[in-house]
């Protein structure tokens, strides 16, 4: 659960947990400690490897056979469901399930008894009840597990839908593909661990099949986890560093744009699903010119290009010599702020993911983004801006949205409670 | 760490009752009654059952499974009953001489002694559910009495699980 927890865990006698201990040491000895520990010392030593001990090993170094990022546990329990305020993890999976035919309220609830309970176990690094594979629910490695609700659910509850709950309006940029958008049930998991997550995967799925069949499935990934500092913003496979204007998780900001305060989703939010490919054989015909204009950003550091640094706030009245916007009035920064139009200004919540899938025919890449963001209300925060965004934007050249779904994330639950009972014991 | 959690998932799973016959009971923690000296005359332990699960079945037979800790003085558990089954037995599996895998009605029920815990699971000893009479269905809470020898009783209750294992089918006339 916490580092020190584990810490004094992980120090057993060589010849009980040897072998697993020196694994581990060995995945993560070079990301976090150096190789500086004595233990990892004599881990190199046995393998024959140069490695250096560091002349003073620090405590954590001293501890190198911990699982840093493996015994890493995201709480379950709480006013809002994990999995949205959550650093993002390296890997996330987005399931997307059809009730089936005979299921009703009653039915609804007792799926998301057992599907809760199945998170909060798996999550804390805790075997599911009935998992055939109890020993793969550990490393945790920040596991999460999130919920939400398609407008077939909340009618089949017999509840009321927020007035955003349903696909959004149809965009011209879109070629959206059936089996990619849309769906009843939203699972949302994420992991710093792939393992883990399949395991996680696969007890949910079993627990749902009497109840649902596969919608869509969508892995993802971003950085390793450890690979960068925290807090560094992803890149996109294009290149560019995307999400960089982004609310603070623990802000009033925060608070303001993600979560919703009426009704059964008090607590929750609402959640964009979307599934943009990004076509990387004419993005390669493009210079790194041209690729920065049609953003706004650098490619170096995502700085604004009126800027230095990431953060920098850009300077859209800024020009060039010849008197054009240094942010040109086409690119996707500029877009997607409506900074010169009135009704500007919405703010979203983004968490996306990469994702590349195995190519067809004669393509050597099916690449894209799993475009994923939180907002109170979609209709009013959402929907602005990615109709700007299809009015105008450079980077459409590149990019075709394909996949579409909007889903209601219920609020989290409290110990001994379930995710969804604000609309289901009402 | 391990224990701790499982305590209270369990907690908030299962709700355990028990209706003992020393007229001086107090409902105690699991977890904190197991560091409570047994020999203390005025706390009698709490036996608890945790992490109980049924398969999933439409009718007729079915397995139940879960953790039975004890935490005071050696028990005998002798029977199990559930408006979910007309008969409820206590099985175990046994290996034959020809090395399949038989289950078989438990004589005389499980010990479990002093500190010790009962592990129902898949392939091992187990419940045996008897005459469904009703399809439990995945979600569903099935409520369970548990009987000692000594006459206490602890109630649990179980959820129903989508579970493809445990397909040890059993037949009490043919299994010489």
């Amino acid at each position: 659960m916490t580092e020190e927890a584990s810490n004094s865990e992980a120090s057993p006698p060589p010849d009980s947990r040897g072998s697993r201990a020196s694994r581990r040491q060995f995945l993560i000895g070079g990301a976090v400690a150096g190789a500086g520990a004595a233990a990892a010392f004599g881990l190199n030593a046995a393998l024959g490897s140069s490695g250096t001990p560091s002349p003073s090993p620090s405590p954590t170094e001293a501890a190198a056979g911990t699982a840093v990022v493996g015994s890493q546990v995201s709480p379950f329990f709480g006013p809002h469901q994990a999995g949205v305020a959550t650093p993002a993890q390296a890997h996330a999976v987005f399931i997307a399930l059809d009730l089936r035919e005979e299921v009703d309220r009653e039915g609804l609830r007792r799926m998301m008894r057992i599907l809760s309970d199945d998170a909060a176990r798996l999550t804390q690094g805790e075997a599911a009840l009935a998992d055939s594979e109890p020993e793969m629910a550990d490393p945790p490695a920040n596991l999460t597990v999130t919920f939400g609700f398609g407008p077939g659910f909340v009618s089949r509850a017999g509840g009321t839908s927020p007035d955003w709950l349903g696909p959004l309006p149809p965009f011209a940029i879109d070629d959206l593909r059936p089996e990619m958008c849309d769906g009843d049930l939203l699972v949302q998991i994420g992991c710093d661990d792939p393992t883990t997550m399949a395991h996680a995967q696969r007890m949910l799925l079993k627990d749902a099949r009497s109840f649902t069949t596969v919608r869509w499935v969508q892995p993802g990934f971003r950085y390793a986890a450890g690979s960068v500092p925290a807090g560094t913003t992803m890149r996109n496979l294009f290149g560019q560093v995307d999400g960089t204007v982004n609310p603070a998780p623990g802000t009033p900001e925060f608070d303001r744009v993600v979560w919703a305060t009426q009704g059964w989703l008090a607590g929750g939010t609402g959640v964009v699903v979307r599934r943009i490919a990004m076509n990387l054989d004419t993005w390669d015909e493009v210079d790194r010119v041209g690729r920065e204009a049609s953003v706004g950003r650098t490619l170096a550091t995502g700085a604004p290009l009126t800027g230095t640094l990431e953060h920098d706030e850009p300077d859209f009245a800024a020009t060039t010599a010849l008197g054009f916007p240094v942010i040109p009035d086409f690119s996707h920064m500029r877009r997607a702020r409506g900074v010169d139009e009135a009704g500007g200004g919405q703010e979203i919540f983004r968490r996306g993911y990469n994702y590349d899938a195995v190519p067809g025919s004669e393509a050597v890449s099916e690449s894209g983004l799993i475009f994923v963001s939180y907002q109170a209300d979609v209709t009013a925060q959402f929907v602005p801006i990615q109709q700007r965004l299809a009015d105008l934007d450079l980077l459409n050249t590149w990019t075709t949205p394909i996949g579409s779904a909007v889903f209601a994330i219920p609020p989290g639950a409290s110990e001994g409670g379930y995710v969804g009972e604000t609309l289901l014991e009402t | 760490m391990y224990s701790t959690r499982r305590a209270l998932i369990g907690a908030a799973l299962l709700t355990v009752a028990l209706s003992g016959c020393s007229g001086s009971n107090t409902q105690e923690d699991p977890s904190a009654s197991a560091a409570e000296d047994s020999q203390d005359a005025d706390i009698s332990p709490t036996i608890s059952v945790t992490d109980a699960w049924i398969k999933a079945a439409d009718e007729g037979m079915t397995g139940g499974f879960g953790t039975i800790t004890n935490p005071g003085d050696d028990v005998m558990l002798t029977g199990v009953s559930t408006p979910a089954a007309t008969t409820t037995e206590l099985h175990e599996t046994v290996t034959n001489a020809d090395g399949t895998m038989t289950m078989q009605e438990k004589e005389g029920g499980f010990e479990i002694a002093e500190g010790g815990t009962l592990t129902l699971e898949p392939g091992g000893d187990h419940l045996m559910l008897i005459g469904l009479t009703e399809p439990l269905l995945p979600g569903d809470e099935v409520t369970f009495t548990f009987t000692f020898a000594d006459g206490q009783t602890v109630e649990a209750t179980a959820d129903v699980k989508d579970y493809s294992g445990a397909n040890e089918s059993y037949d009490p006339e043919s299994d010489e």
